[in-house]
This record gives structure tokens, C-alpha cells and sequence, in this order.
């Protein structure tokens, strides 16, 4: 053993050493590894807004302010870490994480007004809305000429919950000049009839679940009005919402991912399990064909995943079901350095080299292929890393590429430095004369 | 072993195969999945048990004739079908609910046909880009060889049988049994390409530095040797990656099942295409004997 192995072993050993460690301890404030949504389940959606309305020069500023109500609506509903991010000219990313929030909720982020207030439709009306009230369509009033459906946009941002002489809850709202005079006009026409209010497509339901369809007892102008019956909970995260007024411009889904978090904890298992299993079979077949050399292919297997695993956690790298997909399969690229190294010094044994000869032929002959044949797959790693930022559902493409891109690059490493010093470890040694262990038979020159 | 003395009919088992997967994706087509064609997918499952044929007839009943399901080795229940609005997505999971009790949502996924069309064009470009980058980089690496363009354009060739052949048997088994098309799919035929390349170089690498210490004046046996020479390590590396691959297929399942299946069917012809097309035709390449394409007697060398 030359001194110079001696050093590069212990580096090596301090690197193992630190990898694993960084796995088993919580360094630099990171518990866990960072999983993608769709391993710790979550809500993954694409709103793509549209400015067809706005004037060339407020786009950016629509969109922001679009961005701001969103927001603000994800606030009540006690999402941590949500991620709320302008993509492109006219797209708005939002990912909610680990939650499952109700369709419902979700729904209701994107729409431009929150609450529409509905009349029952003579029958020969077409309806917006049915359920077992009956058909409802939208209350309008007439302004300036101007048919105008009503909404909570005429709500002024000071809604607030209160309790009536009952202890009922309450949330009250007051209407603005516009919704003043349509409520006017509205709740003028239909004394003894219901007004319903819906929440997009669903009605708005009590604590019990029946929709709130109130009678109208008397005209309702600007002295506002209040709703009756909702759950504690609903009420004040409505109320939140409502105050944080209309978005700016509509909102349509391109794209929607939502999954439950127990099915990411399925993923975990079986990918772990398939992990485990990939690299125990690699490991047998290495040593069963290779011997010793197999053995410290094997040693330098550990080595790697520990680091690639620490790096991930390091960097860190968000974990997705693609990403690990590309772990594993690296994996298995992973010693396609080792066979080709191992693979030259056969060849240099059987022309009588000695082991630590064969060992610096081998490494030295096979570089140029391992270099080469990398390179290509970086390049289709960086191909589908910059591609694949441009697509909606970027996260599996760009985690498989980045996965991929760094186990190759960590495979190099330790299919060259590890397994060299540790091949080197057996220089000298009597071992080193028993050509079987390495699997070579050497030609009596 | 004479690898390259077969030559003729190592290339025409590639064309006719080749032919097969182009007659059936012309024949089939590909089925393509929500991320390209638009639509929704619905994963459930139910506390009871519940038969697929059921589901599929419910399905139909409440007016969803354009679906797809399928059972995963869990249990659940992927549902394929048009984009559903969260309404359209609650009233399907009550109607559901309320004739096969419970059921919990697993997974939901919904792409409109915007970000479907977009998603296309970047597959289409990302194959592409990927292709010249690597006939680039090839050219580049062999630029000391005589005709470096050569390495290049049969590693490509080679490149696009593996395509060819993962494509085809998907359009094969999409039309029996409803393999998609989906981003996974794209994913892991860019691995099949950066992988196929990686065994094709490799051997190129080898008739590199043969050529180099110059073991014999004819192409072809320099081809031949370094190939031998190279075989059981090409051989090796694709079954510890198989290995993984298999692993991965058996465990993980439905979600990156299409992505195992690419990986699988892809190093099974990038193997075969790295050792018997891309060196094989660089021979014909060299000696420009067309005519062994379509199996026609060539002059014996003398």
C-alpha cells in the first residue's frame, strides 16, 4: 500500500463518513428528505389567466394582483408552505403541499367572484344551477339599461361574522353603491320568494348540508344584509376570503394533480423496496461474476448511494416518483464504470501483467469509454432539464433528469477513485497472486 | 466469433422488425394519455369489493362511454376519461359512491388540450434536440478517425431502431391492451436513447483505440475484434441495469409502469442495436456494399 493511497482512502472515508451521517442526523436544519408532491400528496394546479381584457401595458400588473388574491384565499385554509408562482406571460402556479383540501375550496381559489346570488327559473328559462330546491338563475337587476347578475363583487371588503339575539352566527356584508341598488331592485321583486347564493357550481350549504336559500322578508337596500346558518369555520374562512376582494382577471385550470397523501406513502414503500432489491441483485451479480473485484464493485455501490442520497439531502434535490425512477435505474448504470474497468484488466491479466499493472492499465485504457459514453447522457439529462422546464408537468421530467444527471456523475466518481483505492488496498498482498479471486486466467508467459 | 461476417443478416433481422413496428404504428397508432390528448384521470379505491367490469358498466350508465380502467396491483382503480370539472369530478364520485359504498380518492389529474398540444411539440423537440446533440458529440469524439461522420450517423441509425421498436410494440400492445403514451413514456425512451448511445460508444470507443494500434489492415476485422472484444461487457451492463429495471417493474407499479416497460423493451434493443447494427453498418458503410441491405450476394474478398 503506497502512501498516497493511504491519503486518498482516508478522504474517501471521511466522505462515506459524512454522507452517512448527513442521512442519519438532521444537519443544516433539513430533518428529511425533500419530497415532491407527488410522493407527500398534495395539490398541484396551473390557472392560466385571461388578459384578452387588459390593456397591453397592465398585463404583468393584472397578473400579479391575480396572483396576490390567490394568495391570500390559500391563507385561511392552513396549507403550509404553499407555493404560489407567475409562470410564463398569463400562468399561475399553485402548489399546495401535503394537503387535501375539498373540491370545493379548490374550486373556489380560481373563480373570479366568490358568492352569485340566484332566483328560481320559470320553467321555460334556461337554469344555471339545479338541485332539490329546484332551478335556480342568476338575480339580476337592471342599471343605466344594463342587465347586471349579482354578486358578491358589489360587496365591500368589510365582511365581517357576528351572532344575532338567537347566538346564531351571522356573516355580514355590506353592499356598495352598484350592489345597493340591484339588491334594491332585486329583493323589491321577490318579497315571499327565495334568493338563493351559490358558490360557483355548488350552492352554499349550512352546518347541516341543506343549501341556503333564505325567503325574502323585506327590501334590502344599502343597509347590507347578512347569511345565515353557515358553519363556524366556513363562515370566517369566507369571510377572510371576501375581504380580499375579486380577482382582477378569470382564471381557468390548464392542468390539475391532486394526490391523497396515503398513495405517496405507497410510492415510498414500493420504490424503497424496489431499491433495495435492485441493488442487492446488482451486488450478487457482481460478486458472483466478478469475485473480488465484485466484492469492492459492491463496497463502492454503498458508497454511492449513500452520497447520492446525502447529496439529494444536501442540495436538496426534490424527491419525485420519476426522480427516484431515475436513482434506481442509476443504480444499475452505476457499475457499468466497474464492469468496463474490471472487464480491461481480465484482458491485462491474461498478458501476464501483475495486479497493481493491471489495475492502472484497466483504469487508465477504459477512461476514454466511460468518458464518452457518459457524456451522451448528460446530454440527454440537459436536454430534458431545459425542455422539460417548459412544460406544465415539469416535476417528473426535470426529477428524473436531475436524479439521473447526478447518480451518473456521482458513479464516475466512485466507480474511478473507490473502487481504484480499494482494488489498490490488495497490491503486494498474497492475495494479489491469486488470479481466481479476480477471475482471470493468466497465461504462464 | 465472426459478428461482422454476418452482417447481412444481422441488419436485415433490424429491418424487418423495424418494418413490423412501422406497419403497426401505422396500422394502430399510438394510444396517447391525458398529458397529450387532454382529459382526466380519476384514481379510487372502495372499502368494499368491487368487480372492474361493475365499474365499467356504472361508468357507462352515468354517461361516460369514453373511459378507461384499469386495476392496479393495490387495488385502486386508475379511471381514464374526459376533462372532468371539480363538479363534474363530485358529482362522479357520489354517483359512484352511492352504488359501490365508500370510496376514496387516490389520485386526481385533469390536463386541458392546450397544455396537451404544448406538452407534444416539447416531446417532439426534446427527441429531437437529444438526437443531434449526441450525433454532434459523437462526431466530435471520433473527430481523429477517418470519416468521424460515419460514427455519428450509424450511432443515430441505431438510435432510431430503438425508438422504432419501443414505439411499435407500444402501438402493438396499445391496441390490445390500452398501453398509453404518456410523459413517463418520453422520459424513458430519452433514457432508452441516452442509454442505447452510452453501449454504442463504448464499442466505437473500442474500434477507436484498435484502429489506433492498428491489429489489422481490414475494417471489417477490426470491427469484428473490437467488438468481441467488447461483448461480454456490453452484455453485463445491460443485465445489472435489467436487473433494477425488473426490480423497479415489479414494485412500483402503474404510476411509472410505462416508464419501466420503455426502459425494458429499450435496453433489449439498444443492446442488440449497439453490438449488431451500429458497428455492422458501419462496415457496409466503409465498403459500400448497399446491396447487403436487402440481402444480395456480395464479391467474395479475396
Amino acid at each position: 500500500m503506497t502512501r498516497g493511497n493511504t491519503v486518498v482512502l482516508l478522504i474517501l472515508l471521511a466522505i462515506f463518513a459524512f454522507a452517512v451521517c448527513t442521512l442519519v442526523f438532521p444537519l443544516f436544519d433539513r430533518e428529511e428528505l425533500r419530497l415532491g408532491l407527488d410522493l407527500q400528496g398534495g395539490i398541484h394546479i396551473v390557472y392560466e389567466a385571461d388578459l384578452s381584457e387588459v390593456e397591453p401595458d397592465y398585463r404583468a400588473n393584472a397578473l400579479e394582483g391575480a396572483k396576490e388574491i390567490l394568495n391570500n384565499r390559500v391563507n385561511p385554509l392552513g396549507v403550509t408552505e404553499p407555493l404560489i408562482q407567475i409562470q410564463g406571460s398569463d400562468r399561475i402556479l399553485v402548489e399546495l403541499p401535503g394537503t387535501s383540501i375539498s373540491d370545493k375550496d379548490k374550486e373556489r381559489l380560481g373563480r373570479v367572484d366568490i358568492l352569485e346570488f340566484a332566483e328560481l327559473a320559470a320553467a321555460d328559462e334556461e337554469a344555471k344551477w339545479e338541485n332539490e330546491l329546484g332551478r335556480w338563475k342568476p338575480a339580476t337587476g337592471v342599471i343605466d339599461g344594463e342587465e347586471i347578475e349579482l354578486t358578491s363583487r358589489y360587496f365591500k371588503t368589510t365582511t365581517y361574522l357576528d351572532r344575532d339575539n338567537l347566538g346564531r352566527l351571522l356573516l355580514a356584508f355590506d353592499w356598495d353603491e352598484v350592489g345597493a341598488q340591484l339588491s334594491e331592485q332585486i329583493t323589491g321583486r321577490l318579497i315571499g320568494q327565495q334568493l338563493a347564493i351559490f358558490d360557483g357550481d355548488y350552492a352554499l350549504l349550512d352546518d347541516e348540508g341543506i343549501p341556503i336559500a333564505p325567503f325574502v322578508k323585506n327590501v334590502i337596500g344599502d343597509q347590507g344584509g347578512v347569511i345565515t346558518g353557515l358553519s363556524y369555520n366556513e363562515a370566517d374562512r369566507l369571510s377572510k376570503q371576501l375581504n380580499f376582494g375579486r380577482l382582477p382577471v378569470p382564471l381557468t385550470i390548464l392542468y390539475d394533480q391532486t394526490v391523497s397523501p396515503t398513495l405517496g406513502e405507497d410510492f415510498i414503500d414500493m420504490s424503497l423496496k424496489a431499491g433495495i432489491i435492485g441493488i442487492i441483485l446488482v451486488m450478487l451479480f457482481m460478486m458472483i461474476y466478478y469475485r473480488l473485484p465484485g466484492v469492492i464493485a459492491s463496497l463502492a455501490l454503498i458508497f454511492y448511494g449513500a452520497l447520492v442520497l446525502a447529496i439529494f439531502k444536501l442540495i436538496p434535490v426534490t424527491l419525485t416518483l420519476a426522480g427516484i425512477g431515475g436513482f434506481i435505474l442509476s443504480i444499475g448504470m452505476a457499475v457499468d464504470a466497474n464492469v468496463l474497468i474490471f472487464e480491461r484488466m481480465k484482458e491485462e491479466f491474461a498478458t501476464g501483467r501483475t495486479l497493481g499493472a493491471a489495475i492502472d492499465a484497466g483504469f487508465s485504457r477504459a477512461w476514454t469509454a466511460i468518458r464518452d459514453s457518459n457524456v451522451t447522457t448528460f446530454i440527454v439529462c440537459a436536454i430534458l432539464l431545459w425542455l422539460g422546464g417548459s412544460i406544465v408537468e415539469s416535476a417528473p421530467v426535470q426529477g428524473f433528469a436531475l436524479t439521473l444527471f447526478i447518480g451518473v456523475a456521482v458513479s464516475m466518481f466512485t466507480a474511478i477513485v473507490v473502487t481504484r483505492t480499494l482494488l489498490k488496498l490488495f497490491v503486494g498482498t498474497r492475495l494479489a497472486r491469486k488470479t481466481a479471486l479476480f477471475s482471470a486466467h493468466q497465461e504462464k508467459q | 466469433m465472426y459478428i461482422t461476417g454476418k452482417r447481412s443478416w444481422f441488419l436485415i433481422i433490424s429491418e424487418v422488425i423495424i418494418l413490423i413496428g412501422i406497419i403497426a404504428l401505422l396500422v394502430f397508432g399510438l394510444t396517447p394519455g391525458v398529458e397529450f390528448s387532454s382529459g382526466s384521470i380519476l384514481t379510487v379505491s372502495f372499502d368494499e369489493e368491487v368487480e372492474q367490469s361493475e365499474l365499467e358498466q356504472a361508468m357507462v350508465e352515468l354517461g361516460y362511454t369514453n373511459t378507461i380502467i384499469q386495476r392496479t396491483g393495490g387495488g385502486d382503480f386508475i379511471i381514464r376519461t374526459q376533462e372532468l370539472s371539480g363538479e363534474e369530478k363530485t358529482g362522479l364520485e357520489d354517483a359512484l359512491s352511492a352504488r359501490f359504498g365508500t370510496l376514496t380518492e387516490r389520485e386526481f389529474y385533469s390536463v386541458s388540450p392546450m397544455v396537451a398540444a404544448e406538452t407534444t411539440n416539447n416531446a417532439i423537440i426534446a427527441v429531437g434536440v437529444a438526437a443531434v446533440g449526441i450525433l454532434l458529440y459523437i462526431t466530435w469524439a471520433f473527430r481523429r478517425m477517418p470519416k468521424p461522420f460515419h460514427y455519428g450517423i450509424c450511432a443515430i441509425i441505431a438510435l432510431v431502431h430503438d425508438v422504432v421498436v419501443v414505439l411499435g410494440i407500444f402501438a402493438i400492445f396499445g391496441a390490445i391492451m390500452n398501453w398509453e403514451i404518456n410523459l413517463m413514456f418520453i422520459t424513458g425512451v430519452l433514457a432508452v436513447i441516452g442509454y442505447s448511445i452510452n453501449n454504442t460508444v463504448v464499442v466505437f470507443d473500442r474500434i477507436r483505440e484498435n484502429l489506433k494500434r492498428g491489429i489489422s489492415t481490414k475494417f471489417e476485422v477490426v470491427v469484428n475484434n473490437s467488438l468481441v472484444e467488447t461483448l461480454s461487457r456490453s452484455l453485463n451492463t445491460s443485465f445489472t441495469t435489467m436487473l433494477v429495471v425488473l426490480a423497479l417493474l415489479l414494485f412500483v407499479g402503474s404510476t411509472i409502469l410505462n416508464f419501466a416497460i420503455v426502459l425494458l423493451i429499450g435496453i433489449i434493443a439498444g443492446t442488440y442495436s449497439s453490438l449488431f447494427i451500429a458497428p455492422n453498418l458501419l462496415v457496409v458503410w466503409d465498403r459500400r456494399e448497399w446491396g447487403r441491405l436487402i440481402l444480395l450476394p456480395q464479391a467474395k474478398e479475396v
